[in-house]
């Protein structure tokens, strides 16, 4: 069940030279703090073609962008890696920013590149030509404006940067209401009347996007398809999530996700925020782990601080992480079921041992959900005794049981097996192309876990198996989730027994951390999947560029390959298999 | 056989169904020997939030609260000490740096300026927390250098209106802090004191 993988290799990503091999159309990228390479916007699907097929850069984590205002330029930045371990490799491609900006689209070589590419010409109004449904994806149909543009403001703008001024020392208190009241911080389009728009016209590119068509049976009946909303108000959807879904009969032929209603322009504000204000914000990405979530910020701010962690805290950076791995992979089980029809008693059993997990977050970082509890070179205060006996007695003593249980309760349950076995495949090749992470991926046959591909914090110090499944089906995704709780019990035991006394903090404790100017992108194995922040610094207390890299988000483009061919009840069962969380789809 | 899967399933739901009544016998015995009873009593809770839990779990809010640990943290207050004269001696110094280094930028704060010469004085003339925009992150309390705001426990705020707390509603007694955050108190009122302690001694020698 479970493959040992050799340790990464330990070729770097730079060891070839790209420049040489596309002379001319690649340079090196030597801004101080930056690595990488820019590519020549006109070779860009030769150079990505030659990185996937010849130099096995086979999965496209992220694609991002970045307005450099002051040189007037628009940049895409990519990060592909390697699904067998190891570094991966940032290029980057630099447009002039005058409208159309335009660059060429990289779906037809990685289609995980799809949400993705929407979202950069949603938020940053960047064209990807040869792009086939180029439409909004966050924002609104109506939306003015991109957003993420360093000269968009919004309806509540203050002013570019946190902290304000208004609020010492001469801090004359007004409600943000009371400023802007509702109506007036809403911006429209030219020729655009609120009051006339009806929804039909946007929809009509979404349900042209789909396909549908008409078909016939022996008699020459003609059936029609018909187009399906699922959401965003629907118990299934974990939250305001919609699904278009065209039906022949019960069976699924095309889907589209639509997704935003939850959107707050979680960039924007890490932006206008400084390098600790966006902490806590992290926390309410994927709400159930926030734990992880701070991981990944700060390694990112630590990679370009340079700072080393103090030695105890990167123990209890991974024994919270583990924890929080195995809370959610257990509210995963229980929801999962919730989706199958069983109502709430495997949530409810799952519910007790994470409420007990929490217990554990609350007396050690104040807050059980937003935990707000890692800083930069370290965590933010020691575990409390008690609760450091309460995580030993969980790991040792409760959870090894409790996971038992629930594979004796629902395992070979027959209804369970019916309605997973065989249900949402996704190959490996697609899988892999449509830059899946996390379980998903894992389960799909491929034994790709950052923790082990390419490993952060002290993971490389602690035995543990990457759990694979070959099968590809919802019965996989459940066993690798299930196992994995195991073999976070297995790193747990380690990092107890490990843990060294002394200090939690390597440095000491400022408001306003100094961060030289470059760019680092930190990414750990989340409990969902890949989850990435990619800071740019500019040398001031904010940070120019803050991305997030959502597992839920990207692991959705997959979503349509799983469901065509399926019922349209089992829709409902493999989005709940994938595990988003809409605080981190949206952002 | 078919079935059997199922079957299985329902062993544990059926365990667990007994194991409510397993534990209502123990604790029958303990109401017996101790006098110990499972419901509205602190040892009652105890044992349903200890790693040894079984059975009926939940907590009969609000007759039962959860025990808030001493890092909880809530809305923060601003600490006040008692003077010998009862007067309310405020720590805050209105620095700012709380202002500064608070995510939703939720507090206000005027500084008092001396109105014969102008200059700052350090004590806070108002004092703003917006709580319907605080996210009870916790910076304020733990970048304040004078141990003046900190994290309060009380969650039960619930209210029909908008919560903007000035001076009167945040002031709360060092006792009172002491009585929430004990080890964090005593912690705090050592080190200020050698502080004080390391002043006074380096004013004697000079």
């Amino acid at each position: 069940m479970a493959i040992q993988i050799p340790q990464t290799e330990t070729t770097p990503a730079e060891a070839f030279d790209l420049s040489a091999r596309f002379p001319g159309a690649v340079v090196a990228d030597g801004r101080p703090g930056y690595s990488g390479w820019i590519v020549n916007k006109d070779s860009l699907i030769e150079v990505a073609t030659f990185l996937r097929d010849e130099m096995s850069y086979d999965l496209l984590s992220s694609v991002t962008g970045v307005d450099y205002l002051p040189e007037e330029k628009m940049e895409v930045v990519y990060q592909a890696y390697k699904t067998t371990g190891g570094p991966g490799i940032f290029f980057k491609v630099q447009v002039p920013r005058v409208d159309p900006i335009e660059v060429p689209s990289v779906i037809h070589i990685w289609s995980g590149a799809d949400l993705q590419e929407r979202e950069i010409w949603d938020l940053y109004g960047i064209k990807f030509t040869g792009h086939p449904d180029l439409r909004r994806i966050l924002t609104w149909e109506g939306f003015a404006g991109h957003p993420m543009r360093k000269d968009w403001q919004e309806g509540f703008y203050e002013e570019d940067t946190k902290p304000f001024k208004s609020r010492w020392p001469e801090g004359k208190f007004v409600s943000s209401e009371e400023k802007n009241p509702f109506s007036d911080n809403l911006k429209f389009p030219d020729k655009f009347d609120p009051e006339r728009w009806t929804p039909t016209d946007p929809e009509e590119a979404l349900y042209a996007s789909l396909k549908k068509a008409v078909t016939k049976n022996e008699e020459g009946l003609e059936t029609e398809q018909i187009i399906v909303n699922m959401g965003p108000q629907h118990p299934s959807t974990h939250g305001v999530f919609r699904a278009v879904v065209v039906l022949d009969g019960e069976t699924v032929t095309s889907l589209k996700p639509v997704m935003g209603y939850l959107h707050r322009n979680h960039e924007k504000i890490g932006e206008r925020n400084t390098f600790l204000q966006n902490m806590p914000y992290t926390d309410r990405l994927d709400y159930f782990n926030s734990m992880s979530n701070n991981w990944g910020y700060a390694l990112a701010v630590e990679k370009l601080m340079g700072i080393e962690v103090a030695e105890r805290a990167e123990y209890i950076r991974v024994i919270m992480a583990e924890l929080s791995r195995i809370q959610n992979h257990l509210i995963w089980v229980g929801m999962m079921l919730n989706d199958l029809g069983t109502y709430f008693t495997p949530a409810l059993y799952a519910f007790e041992e994470r409420e007990l997990i929490l217990d554990v977050f609350e007396a050690a970082s104040g807050s059980r959900m937003m935990c707000n509890y890692y800083r930069f070179g370290g965590v933010v205060r020691d575990v409390p005794a008690e609760a450091f006996e309460k995580i030993k007695g969980l790991v040792y003593d409760r959870l090894p049981g409790k996971i038992e249980e629930f594979e004796r309760f629902l395992s070979e349950n027959e209804v369970l097996l019916s309605r997973l076995v065989g249900v949402g495949y996704l190959s490996t090749e697609d899988a892999i192309a449509t830059s899946t992470t996390g379980p998903v991926l894992r389960a799909s046959g491929v034994p790709y876990d950052i923790r082990r591909a390419d490993p952060y914090g002290i993971y490389d110090r602690f035995d543990f198996d990457v759990v694979t499944r070959p099968e590809s089906d919802m019965y996989a995704r459940y066993v690798v989730r299930i196992e994995e709780m195991r073999q976070s019990l297995r790193i747990l035991e380690q990092a107890i027994k490990g843990i060294p006394e002394g200090p939690v903090l390597s440095a000491k404790p400022v408001y306003q951390v100094r961060v030289p100017a470059g760019e680092a992108y930190g990414r750990i194995e989340s409990p969902k999947g890949e989850l990435g922040f990619y800071v740019i610094s500019n040398g001031k207390p904010n940070p120019w560029r803050y991305h997030v890299r959502a597992p839920s988000f990207i692991n959705l483009t997959a979503l349509e390959l799983m469901c065509v061919g399926n019922k349209v009840a089992d829709f409902v069962a493999i989005l709940g298999a994938i595990d988003i969380v809409l605080g981190e789809l949206d952002r | 056989m078919y079935g059997k899967g199922i079957l299985k399933g329902l062993g544990v739901t059926w365990k667990r169904y007994w194991n409510t009544y397993i534990e209502d016998l123990a604790w029958f015995f303990r109401r017996l020997t101790g006098g110990q009873k499972r419901y509205y009593t602190p040892e009652g809770v105890a044992r349903r939030t200890s790693p040894d839990t079984r059975g009926i779990f939940t907590i009969q809010y609000p007759e039962e609260k959860l025990p808030t640990p001493e890092e909880f943290r809530y809305i923060p207050f601003l600490v006040y000490d008692e003077t010998e004269t009862d007067e309310k001696a405020v720590r805050c110094t209105s620095c700012g740096i709380c202002a500064k280094v608070c995510p939703p930028q939720c507090i206000w704060i005027v500084r008092t300026n001396d109105p014969k010469t102008g200059k700052p004085v350090p004590v806070p003339a108002e004092f703003y927390i917006d709580a319907d925009i605080c996210m009870n992150c916790g910076y304020c309390a733990e970048y304040c250098p004078f141990d003046a705001i900190k994290m309060d426990h009380d969650y039960e705020i619930a209210s029909y209106d908008r919560n903007v707390l000035n001076m009167q509603d945040l002031l709360k007694s060092a006792d009172y802090y002491a009585s929430i955050r004990p080890e964090n108190a005593t912690r705090e009122d050592e080190a200020r004191r050698a502080k004080e302690a390391a002043k006074a001694a380096k004013a004697a020698a000079a």
